[in-house]
This record gives structure tokens, sequence and C-alpha cells, in this order.
């Protein structure tokens, strides 16, 4: 195959994972890496570093439009970074020591995690919890824009939601995904922050994340720039038209379908990974 | 002080609206010109992405991407776009800490400090 037609190939591809992921707020970067891989026979290793560009150029971007909208909580995001950043460096370095095959292993679990994510009912806490001592020092309580007025909140569990936060951060790292799911959970189920700050406030964190590993990722030598192109063009521009279509197209089919592409693909990662191919 | 009470909460979430846009508008800007020199000049090449080889020294530090783009190298100046969108984020978090600075927020500096001290290392630490 030609630089010309693999570009080409991957562009398209990078396109349908971009919208896709957007339409079903799942993100393009977990499919990324299988289809990379398995599709594409790219080493496991120029996949993740150029999913990982892919996906600082998505939540940027998709940031940008929440951030003006005043639903992230951005003092949540700052201090939760810090868990995941730190947790991305880890993952980052822990890339160059384990095997690839051990890498794909973990991939298909979380994709696994990722298919189950993607099908499970939306849990609404509505209920106003009272205010816990931790999140009220460090300010975390907050409010947002809701159908009827202004809705205010009270954070919980702070240590086992920043504790998540690290494990998010060190599989990003390692994976080259957003783990948006992974951080949308921690907040969502461990500190109970509202579903749509949570996700948010996810997305607006998911960049920050995904640059303290790509710093480690581009100073080994793992971001093909003739790969990361196309890949990054092309989940930007899918992503860009997901969020514009967003509003008019129902995505419970599209959630479903993706979820079973993506438990598909979770089977062919461990298989691969078990048996030695990648 | 006039300057401080501007410096709200939602003051600083445009500010960091309007940077993450326009990193990434410069970032997919700088990409998309070096991937038309790029594959002008090496379209018809066969390409080998099976093997793991790693990136040579120059598109792995900041002055060799740089000193590629000089050349007007097509890979050197996709990975120039590519250190653009890294930056974008690191930028953001330099953004807000001005912005919890402004506000007198002692403790979300600190946090942002620490946030962006992680991401510095990331870019200029030791790769391994």
């Amino acid at each position: 195959m030609s630089t010309l037609e693999f570009t080409l190939f991957v562009c398209a591809g990078s396109l349908l994972a971009g919208l896709v992921g957007a339409l079903t707020g799942l993100g393009g970067g977990v499919v990324l890496v299988p289809f990379l891989t398995l599709l594409f026979k790219v080493d496991i290793r120029y996949a993740i570093g150029a999913s990982l560009v892919s996906v600082i150029a998505t939540s940027s971007g998709a940031a940008a439009a929440y951030v003006k909208e005043g639903i992230s909580n951005i003092r949540i995001g700052m201090f939760l970074e810090i868990a995941t950043t730190l947790g991305a460096l880890l993952g980052a370095h822990l890339a160059a020591r384990v095997s690839t095959h051990a890498i794909a292993i973990v991939f298909g679990m979380v994709l696994l995690f990722s298919a189950y994510f993607a099908r499970k009912p939306r849990p609404l806490h509505e209920r106003t919890l009272p205010p816990d001592p931790l999140a009220t020092r460090l300010r975390l309580n907050g409010s947002f824009p809701d159908a009827e007025g202004d809705r205010s909140y009270n954070v919980q569990h702070v240590p086992a939601g920043w504790t998540l936060m690290f494990g998010a951060g060190a599989l990003s790292g390692l994976l080259g995904i957003g783990s948006g799911a992974m951080k949308v959970l921690a907040m969502d189920q461990a500190m109970r922050i509202p579903f749509k700050v949570s996700t948010s406030t996810s997305n607006f964190m998911i960049g920050v994340t995904a640059a303290a590993s790509a710093g480690v990722y581009l100073r080994r030598g793992y971001i093909d720039p003739g790969l990361a192109m196309p890949v990054m063009l092309g989940v930007l521009a899918g992503s860009l038209v997901g969020a514009k279509l967003l509003m008019r197209v129902h995505t419970k089919w599209l959630r479903l379908g993706f979820s079973l592409v993506i438990a598909l693909l979770a089977l062919e990662m461990l298989y691969n990974g078990l048996s030695g191919r990648i | 002080m006039p300057m401080e009470a501007n410096w709200t909460d939602r003051r600083i979430e445009g500010a960091v609206g309007n940077l993450l846009r326009g990193g990434v508008s410069l970032a997919a800007l700088i990409v998309f010109l070096g991937a038309i020199i790029y594959l002008v000049r090496h379209g018809l090449s066969p390409v080998e992405y099976h093997v793991f080889r790693g990136e040579p020294a120059d598109l792995r530090t900041v002055r060799g991407i740089f000193r590629d783009t000089f050349h007007l190298r097509g890979r050197g100046i996709i990975q120039l776009g590519l250190l653009v969108l890294i930056a974008t984020p690191v930028a953001r978090v330099a953004l807000s800490m001005f912005g919890f600075a402004a506000e007198r927020d002692r403790m979300y500096v600190y946090f942002t400090a620490v946030v962006f001290l992680v991401l510095l290392y990331s870019l200029l630490g030791s790769p391994n």
C-alpha cells in the first residue's frame, strides 16, 4: 500500500470513529487503536501514540464548547487533574516496560468495560445530598444551568473519586485513550456529581490527561507524523460533524451497535494479545 | 479593584474556551499544511508501520522539530502541529493558574501549579 492510499484509508476510518464517538458520547479513541492494529497491522505503540494525539484534539474541541455553556466545573476538573496527570505519567512509563501482548490484553479488558458502560442506562440521582466536609473545604461544590434555572450539587466521596481518577489517568497513558468512561464513572457514581456536569468536566480533563502522557510518547519516538496526521485530522473532522448532528439523530440504536462493535474488538484484542500476535 | 472583580469563574471559562478552540484550529492547520508537503513528496512510497523502529531524534525534540520545520520537511511540520496540539492543554492550565491567582484562590493556584509542573516534566523531563 502506498503512503497516499494508507493516509486516505486511515483518514476515512478515523472520521467514522470520530463521528460515532461523538454521537454515542464514548469518544473515538477507544476504537482507534484496535482499528489501526487489527486492520492495518500498525505496531500498537505507533497506534497508541497517534490515538493519544487525536484524543487531545477532540476533547479540546468539545471542551471549548462545553466550558462556555458553564456546565463543566473547572475546580473539580483542576483538582482531579492532579490525579489523572500523575496517573498518565505512570501509564506512559509503564507502556515502555510491559510487553505489547500485555498492553493488548489490558486494552481488550478496557474495551469490554466500555462496551458494558455504553449499554448501561443512566442513573438519575436528582436528590440533593448533604455537603461533605472535605469537598466543602476543597470548594468542589457547584451549580449548573438546568431546564428550571441553576441547580446546585454537593460532591461526595472525594478520596474514592481521586483514586479512580488516578487509575483512569494510568489507563489513558498506557493505552492512548481518553478513558472518558472511567472518568465519568468516578465523578457520577463515586463522587455523586450530576451526570451532565460529570461528562462535560470529564471532556474538559481528557485533553490535559492525554497531554501528560503525549509528551513522554513524543520524546520516546512513539508519535509518527505520517500516521498521526490522518488519524488526528480524521477524528477531529468526524467529531465536529458528530457534535452538529447530535441534536438530530436518535442515538439509542447507534449506542447499541457501537457497543457491539467494541465488544467484538475487545475479543479480537484479547485473542491477539493472548496468542502473542500483537 | 476592577481587574480582579472581572476574573470570575465564568470569565476564565470563556477565555479557556477560546484558547482551546484556537489551539486546536492552529494545530489542525499546521498538520494539514505539513500533510500536503509530505504527501506530495512521499505519497507513492510504501508504508511500514507494522515494524516498530521509533522516530528519528529530530522528530522527538522540540528543537529538532523546529529545525525540520525551518527546512520545510513535511513530517517535521506535521510534528510541529502535533506539538502545538499537545501544548494547548498546557497553555489552558497556565491560563487557569492566572485566573485563580487573580481570584486570590491560593489553594487552586497550588493545585494548578502541580498539574502544570507534571505537564512540563512530561514534555521536557527524561524520556524514560
